[in-house]
């Protein structure tokens, strides 16, 4: 490991929290759930944010080790796989605040945040949905004989869902080149996920395929991207899909107005202390690092975030008529 | 339709056989046209893909597991990237295991990521009642998937039509559900392969003025044989085969309902919020028009043949709907 790639590594992390949490302050009192209402004036975010702040080096460790021509299938907490894959936060911000510049025009919001441009090929509402998905676009690239790879990220929660067993049974049935990541933030969005699965989980079911597995520890980037670069590299030698179970903790709620208030306060407290960026801090102190180079990216970062939030708000809306857009062709024009 | 051509492209063919034969030359024209579906190698249960994997291999002709989500969600992502999959469900039932795949993924993934991705595929899922399948293997679901923007619903009837609805729902590129009837997998037909059925339009089966019927799939066969034997007797009717459920041939129905006065839909499907009630109620709220339907009533479809046909349409049922409505 580079002191570079460790630097790389925290800068795209800081990326994906501040980014986050810069949403989340923008998205308070907009949202009507959980028992809630909204707030009479509408938040600059309207919509639901699932935040994957606590898990932000499983996507960093895992994209660092993509081309921008592989192709990557996302979860509703999708975020920071977007940006890892090398989206930009401006046009991302713009999608969440349903701008016309956003990259859905402002009809997908953040569960559906997507540049395919960068092969990202969309987060998804629907747990496992992307699942299938990946492995249909690895089976195309086999098919047009492309050397890409598909990186296909669910989390724990979706190990019990069909698609995941459909899905691990195909890639490995027809050899097609997928990285399966289950980020395991050991929760199904307000449950326990061990208390609702039998067996050993994920990376057991992975194996029960014939799938090559490996475990890691999903707080530490490093340790992630280790563990891809080598799965990639098998990957794209033409092994067919490798499975990386990264174990992980989701610090907010199920989603943005979910105070999390269900969890053992010490099981958080005890999380805290393994944030993946002090457990990045701590590498990078041990490789010489000087605070002041963190302090400077740290800042960087924020101005990023802060251009990102400007830029969103002073972009213009959809019209009504672009409802109508982006369906179908045949018969376009025929809405009753 | 090439009236100058020397080629002759007229042949007598089983509806079977002209959507392989569609498929076929698609897959000839076009290296990115696929299928997959279970025991598709073996030319598909009812024999729909005959010698197409001798022919294109079975990295083309993919058998795949009974793993309905995902033959459904991976069509899905070949889509994406790049492939034209031809989705083989077996029958309509099944694929109401990869409802997700089609309603959430397939129809929506244009328009929420806001036109960054096309989903060019074709689903075929045979409907109808056959062979006494009984409740699981017999339903016509047309109506569930007229329902959800994003997605183009076909239903031929012919062997002309399988043929050329079938090209045109492969060229189309978007998502298609496409309904071949099981009982008319061995009805034979002229098929010319010049003629490529447009989407969304109708085919007028007789020509009359004194009420409208409007039909698709199995219900085409039975309101030929009413025609055929005299059994609507000195009524005319104007009959339309509507071959595309979505989009459906607005002007040919609104035409022929406000020139008759009267129309009266039928098909195979649950008459209850079947796609028969769709009709009705724009024809009557553009035209004025009297409306009539007939479909099945709202029971599962049974096994012994006396329960069956409670189910199925008949040319007496045709005939009593018809007298009901010319009475009014």
């Amino acid at each position: 490991m580079t002191t570079q790639r460790l630097l790389d590594l925290y800068r795209m992390m800081q990326r994906i929290r501040t980014f986050e949490n810069a949403a989340e302050i923008a998205s308070q009192g907009g949202v009507a759930a959980w028992g809630m209402a909204a707030s009479a004036k509408p938040a600059l975010v309207r919509g639901p944010l699932h935040l994957s702040t606590g898990q932000e080096a499983v996507a960093a460790g895992v994209c660092i080790n993509l081309q921008r021509a592989d192709l990557l299938t996302s979860t509703h907490r999708g975020h920071g796989h977007t940006l890892a894959k090398g989206a930009d936060a401006s046009r991302m911000m713009c999608e969440l605040f349903g701008r016309a510049n956003g990259y859905n025009k402002g009809k997908g919001g953040s569960m559906h945040i997507a540049d395919f441009s960068v092969g990202m090929l969309g987060a998804n509402g629907v747990v496992a949905a992307g699942i299938p998905i990946a492995t249909g676009a690895a089976h195309a690239l086999k098919i047009r004989k492309q050397p890409q790879l598909v990186a296909c990220f669910f989390g724990d929660g979706a190990t019990n869902r069909g698609p995941f067993l459909e899905g691990l049974n195909w890639a490995k049935v027809y050899n097609l080149p997928v990285l399966f990541i289950c980020e395991d933030n050991r929760i199904s969005a307000t449950t326990p996920t061990s208390i609702m699965t039998a067996g050993e989980g994920a990376f057991a079911r992975a194996q029960a395929f014939g799938i090559p597995s490996r475990q890691v520890d999903g707080n530490d980037a490093v340790a992630v991207d280790a563990a891809a670069q080598a799965m990639t590299a098998q990957i794209r030698s033409g092994d067919g899909p490798q499975f990386l179970h990264a174990v992980t903790y989701r610090f907010k709620g199920h989603v943005s107005v979910d105070a999390g208030t269900y969890r053992d306060p010490q099981e958080v407290a005890a999380a805290l202390l393994k944030d993946p960026l002090i457990v990045a801090r701590a590498k990078l102190a041990e490789a010489g690092i000087a605070p002041a180079e963190l302090a400077a990216i740290d800042k960087d970062v924020q101005a990023e975030i802060d251009a990102a939030l400007a830029f969103a708000e002073a972009s213009p809306w959809p019209v009504a008529s672009d409802a109508y857009e982006d369906i179908i062709n045949t018969g376009s024009g025929v809405w009753q | 339709m090439n009236a100058g051509s020397s080629v002759k492209t007229l042949k007598t063919m089983t509806y079977a056989e002209a959507a392989c034969m569609a498929l076929r030359e698609a897959m000839l024209a076009d290296g990115n046209v696929i299928a997959l579906g279970e025991d598709l190698g073996r030319g598909g249960v009812f024999g729909q893909y005959r010698g197409l994997a001798q022919e294109f291999g079975a990295e083309r002709i993919i058998d795949t597991p009974i793993s309905e989500s995902n033959i459904m969600g991976s069509a899905v992502g070949m889509a994406l990237a790049g492939v034209r999959p031809v989705v083989e469900m077996r029958v309509i039932d099944f694929a109401l295991c990869a409802i997700d795949e089609i309603v959430n993924q397939a129809a929506k993934n244009r328009f929420m990521f806001g036109g960054q991705g096309r989903v060019p595929l074709v689903a075929r899922m045979p409907i109808g009642i056959w062979s006494a399948s009984a409740a699981q293997h017999s339903q016509s679901l047309e109506a569930w998937f007229a329902h959800i923007p994003g997605l183009v619903v076909l239903a031929p009837a012919t062997p002309q039509d399988n043929y050329g609805l079938l090209k045109s729902a492969l060229a189309c590129g978007d998502p298609v559900i496409y309904m071949e009837h099981k009982e008319l997998w061995g009805t034979q037909g002229e098929v010319d392969t010049q003629v490529i059925v447009p989407l969304g339009q109708g085919r007028k089966m007789a020509d009359g003025n004194d009420f409208t019927v409007v039909t698709w799939s199995r219900g085409v066969g039975i309101c030929q044989q009413a025609l055929d034997s005299g059994a609507f007797g000195t009524a005319k009717p104007d009959v339309i085969d509507l071959r595309s459920i979505w989009p459906w041939d607005r002007a040919m129905v609104l035409e022929s309902a406000a020139r008759t006065g009267k129309l009266l839909v039928v098909h195979e499907a649950v008459q209850v919020a079947g796609f028969g009630a769709e009709i009705a109620a724009s024809a009557a709220e553009a035209t004025g028009c009297r409306v009539k339907r007939l479909g099945a009533p709202r029971i599962p479809v049974g096994y012994a043949q006396v329960l069956e046909n409670e189910s199925r349409l008949s040319v007496e049922k045709l005939i009593a709907a018809a007298q009901t409505l010319l009475a009014r």
